[in-house]
């Protein structure tokens, strides 16, 4: 075997594994000195609170928890940390804890983002942190907020590659083509920019930006043939379609995965007048 | 009730591919999955699929390349199914969309990757799994399969002969999160367990929170034996505060590791003077812990991943996924710094026992992807190896539920009548405690199907009201963090057979503790507190079989190093650990390893890099 066994080492005067250890106790006094110290550091987490059946919560309301402030700590540790030692009811989504199951996305100090990606230091006021409901969408328990409305505007768009014909074999693709439709493929569905749009709150119609993303990273895919792409433009410039975007960009500010959700979603209106200049 | 042809639990990659299989084949099929699909953790996946696609490879150099890696602990008939599969497979989801990196003549790219002789790991930058898993949830749309999300499948609904190998699994017992009702679904055909790993059961992994392992348990306590758990790949390189993992594409394009003295390890100790930072997982992970054991690593905790040197131009197209992780979780800029890494949990590869067809021994049941063990990783899985598994048995697994014939399996499943048992000498009492109930126990052999799904469900709704009325008690939240140290302290990558043994008494102390669990939530709404407490009496299973197969292991083979073993014994343990819930009592027994693949007999060889 290739391999060495860490105990077979010889000893001699300068052992680094004997140098480590007291290197080590060191530092663990070090820590433990300054944890005595800095027992009061905490972070303070305000979080939504609703229950529709319990009583004591069914009137919406915010719980303060007093979490140990740590090195590198995110908003979603936090949150774990004050449902496994404070309150087992504290109720979220979570899974991947790195940013790409998209199921903790928040708002949290007033913006829409993933509670794994957030490090608490990073946050402007990091002394308290607020954390709420994805607003504009109901709200089912806690930070827990209903998301069929978002996966029903995203199945809308027909978000699955549909070719003229069955290929036979391996479709080739250039590395230009994959490029321009990198960024759209990263989406994860959290939901953050939906929650951010001002026309998608006042337009339960509109597809938004995740949805018209969607049939960007399809429109643009060059392995569809010119009829695809031609009823893939009639779904985004429906009345509730790329129309509807009035470039404030929110969508772009918060999107976890940088997708510049904007831009897709003008490059689609450009598409669908070039489209109907060509029928004039 | 609810009721399908066939049901599949669980909706990543090899849930997914199950169900496309299966709808493709005339079944009515629906998917149950405790998540949303694109939740599913097959999204995490970064480095890619190998498939012998190209001139200069064969599937024959990828069965050998993955024998050779499974330490000789892979079953032949199952490697050589994953190969031979592999290329149509990868070519499906590049019809269905998936955007492959490409080459400049508009093929998809392939790179090296740790213990491959040929370039052969097809990818999509560093997020192969998020590409994979969109692409074959958007076929399941397209498809307009039902899926059931937010359901949290608690039991199996098994008939209950004494021989497990006789008994019928009907369907599951799910419970919707968002409501708290529990509802029982009637399978016609077959279960399909697509449940993922089990990092959970460890403190540092690369695993999602929703990694439990409830599949294996599951299937485990309706009397399915669980193959080969105490082989557990911990990855060479994941991010030291979180266990984000950074895929091995970082070391396949050029990544070098190295110590505090600046020394690249891998050649300058001897780990692998040949292949370096490319040798197997389980190599480099030993050689970074033993460079930190010896004091040449970082804070004694970690090494150097640098891939500086690649350039901009090449990072940002196959790697830029990467620099994301790393900063968002490290704060490191990946392209002036080099990354911390340090060797974290990161894979199953013991899991449910299944034949090459997905069948476990009872009746209409089956498992795919990391829940089931075919074998095709053995002793340890190489690189690019674990999504080709999910879609070549996931296919295969689906195809057979909804009735395609595949012949008779090679490997067989169930626990024969005269097996090779092994009493292993514990100093702690193993199992249950108290008055447990297993997925078989309704004294209900050969009744109704439906009949056998509603008293599943019976006892289901009856475990579920004990744990919301109990008032106090202990909380599973402090039972499952003591169970993710102490394997994380002992049956990490360096195992000791007293550190082994006092892993078994804390999960017997856990085992008594969880007896008095109780869910302070008692809301039907929503209530994770009362999911997490079920996910954790499976963490408890799981963490017993592994620790008593890695006790019962006294050699040293792939991944499981053993300090008073420290040789591959051939002529002993060329077998499969099994480990069978008998009546509340895990039962230790071995299986041969099959060696004899179609055309040739794979003889175990040193493996060296």
């Amino acid at each position: 075997m290739s391999t060495q066994s860490p105990d077979t080492q010889t000893e001699s005067e300068t052992d680094p594994q004997a140098e480590r250890l007291e290197r080590k106790e060191e530092r663990a006094e070090e820590a433990a000195s300054s944890a005595t110290e800095t027992a009061e550091d905490t972070v303070e987490l305000k979080v939504f609170r609703y229950d529709p059946e319990i009583a004591d919560k069914q009137e919406p309301r915010f719980d303060t928890f007093h979490v140990p402030r740590k090195q590198g700590m995110t908003v979603l540790d936090a949150l774990m940390h004050a449902r496994d030692h404070f309150d087992s009811s504290l109720t979220f989504r979570h899974s991947c804890r790195q940013a790409v199951c998209g199921s903790d996305a928040l708002f949290i100090n007033g913006s829409q983002r993933l509670g794994c990606q957030t490090q608490i230091q990073d946050l402007n006021n990091s002394d308290t942190v607020r954390v709420e409901p994805l607003p504009h969408a109901d709200v089912v328990k806690d930070l827990v907020v209903e998301m069929e409305h978002f996966y029903d505007q995203m199945e809308s768009v027909e978000p699955y590659f549909s070719p003229n014909e069955e290929p036979e074999g391996e479709q080739l693709q250039s590395r230009e083509n994959r490029e321009k439709i990198k960024m759209s493929t990263r989406c994860i569905w959290c939901g953050a920019c939906m929650s951010s749009c001002n026309i998608a709150a006042g337009d339960n119609e509109y597809l938004g930006p995740a949805a018209i993303n969607k049939a960007y990273r399809f429109y643009f895919d060059d392995r569809e043939g010119d009829d695809r792409q031609q009823e893939r433009l009639e779904i985004i410039e429906q009345e509730h379609g790329v129309w509807r975007c009035q470039t404030q960009f929110s969508c772009t500010t918060v999107c976890p995965k940088d997708i510049p959700l904007t831009e897709h979603i003008q490059e689609l209106k450009r598409e669908a007048v070039k489209s109907n200049l060509k029928f004039w | 009730m609810y009721e399908h042809d066939v049901l599949v639990v669980g909706a990543g990659g090899a849930g997914l591919r199950a169900a496309i299989a299966a709808h493709e084949e005339g079944a009515d099929v629906a998917l149950v999955t405790k998540l949303h699909p694109v939740r599913s953790h097959t999204g995490a996946a970064e480095g890619g699929i190998n498939a012998a696609l190209r001139n200069g490879d064969s599937w024959q150099d990828h069965a050998y390349d993955t024998m050779k890696g499974s330490d000789y602990l892979g079953d032949a008939p199952a490697v050589e199914t994953l190969a031979q599969d592999a290329p149509e497979n990868v070519i499906q989801l590049e019809n269905w969309g998936m955007p492959f990196s490409r080459e400049d003549d508009g093929r998809v790219s392939q790179r090296p990757f740790g213990g491959l002789s040929f370039p052969r790991t097809t990818y999509a930058g560093a997020e192969t799994g998020h590409h994979l898993l969109h692409t074959l949830y958007e076929q399941v749309v397209k498809r307009g399969i039902e899926v059931y999300d937010e359901w949290y499948v608690t039991n199996l609904a098994v008939t209950d002969e004494d021989d497990p190998n006789e008994r019928s699994c009907h369907g599951i017992v799910g419970y919707d999160v968002q409501t708290g009702e529990l509802a029982g679904f009637h399978a016609n055909d077959g279960v399909i367990l697509a449940t993922g790993g089990m990092g959970q059961v460890f403190d540092h992994t690369t695993n999602a929170v929703a990694n439990t392992g409830d599949g294996v348990a599951m299937a485990y306590r309706a009397g399915v034996p669980m193959e080969d758990m105490e082989f557990i790949q911990f990855h060479p390189t994941t991010l030291p505060s979180t266990g984000v993992l950074i895929s091995e594409g970082v070391r396949g394009e050029g990544g070098i590791l190295y110590n505090t003295e600046g020394e690249r390890f891998m050649f300058e100790y001897g780990y692998a003077t040949n292949d370096g930072e490319l040798a197997s997982r389980d190599v480099v992970a030993r050689a970074e812990l033993t460079e930190v054991n010896e004091g040449r690593g970082f804070e004694d905790e970690y090494v150097m991943l640098d891939m500086r040197h690649l350039g901009e131009e090449r990072i940002l197209d196959r790697l830029e996924n990467i620099l994301h992780l790393a900063e968002d979780f490290e704060g490191v800029d990946g392209l002036e710094e080099p990354m911390p890494v340090k060797p974290g949990h990161h894979y199953a590869m013991g899991g449910i026992e299944t034949n090459e067809h997905g069948q476990t021994c009872i009746d209409g049941l089956y498992a795919v992807g990391e829940c089931a063990c075919v074998s095709v990783h053995g002793g340890n899985r190489l690189g690019g190896n674990a999504l080709p598994e999910l879609i070549v048995f996931g296919k295969r697994a689906g195809s057979h539920a909804a009735g395609r014939d595949f012949g008779e399996p090679k490997i067989q499943t169930g626990k024969p009548a005269n097996p090779e048992l092994e009493d292993i000498d514990t100093t702690a009492s193993l199992g249950t405690v108290g008055d447990d109930e297993a997925a078989a126990d309704g004294g209900l052999a050969a009744a109704d199907p439906e009949t056998v799904v509603n008293a599943a469900v019976e006892r289901e709704d009856d475990r579920i009201t004990r744990l919301l009325e109990k008032d106090e008690g202990t909380q599973h939240a402090e039972i499952r963090s003591d169970i993710q140290k102490t394997m994380t302290a002992n049956v990490n990558v360096f195992r000791e057979e007293d550190a082994l043994e006092e892993t078994l008494h804390d999960i017997r102390d856990a085992r008594e503790r969880y007896e008095d669990v109780y869910v302070a939530d008692k809301s039907r709404t929503f209530n994770t507190d009362l999911q997490h407490t079920l996910e954790t009496r499976n963490i408890l299973d799981i963490a017993e079989a592994l620790t008593m197969g890695a006790l019962a292991r006294d050699e040293f083979r792939g991944a499981h190093w053993r300090k008073e073993h420290q040789e591959r014994k051939d002529d002993e343990w060329l077998k499969h650990t099994m480990v069978s819930w008998n009546d509340g009592e895990p039962e230790l027994w071995y299986r041969p390893v099959i060696l004899d693949g179609e055309n040739k007999t794979y003889e175990p060889k040193e493996r060296s890099y």
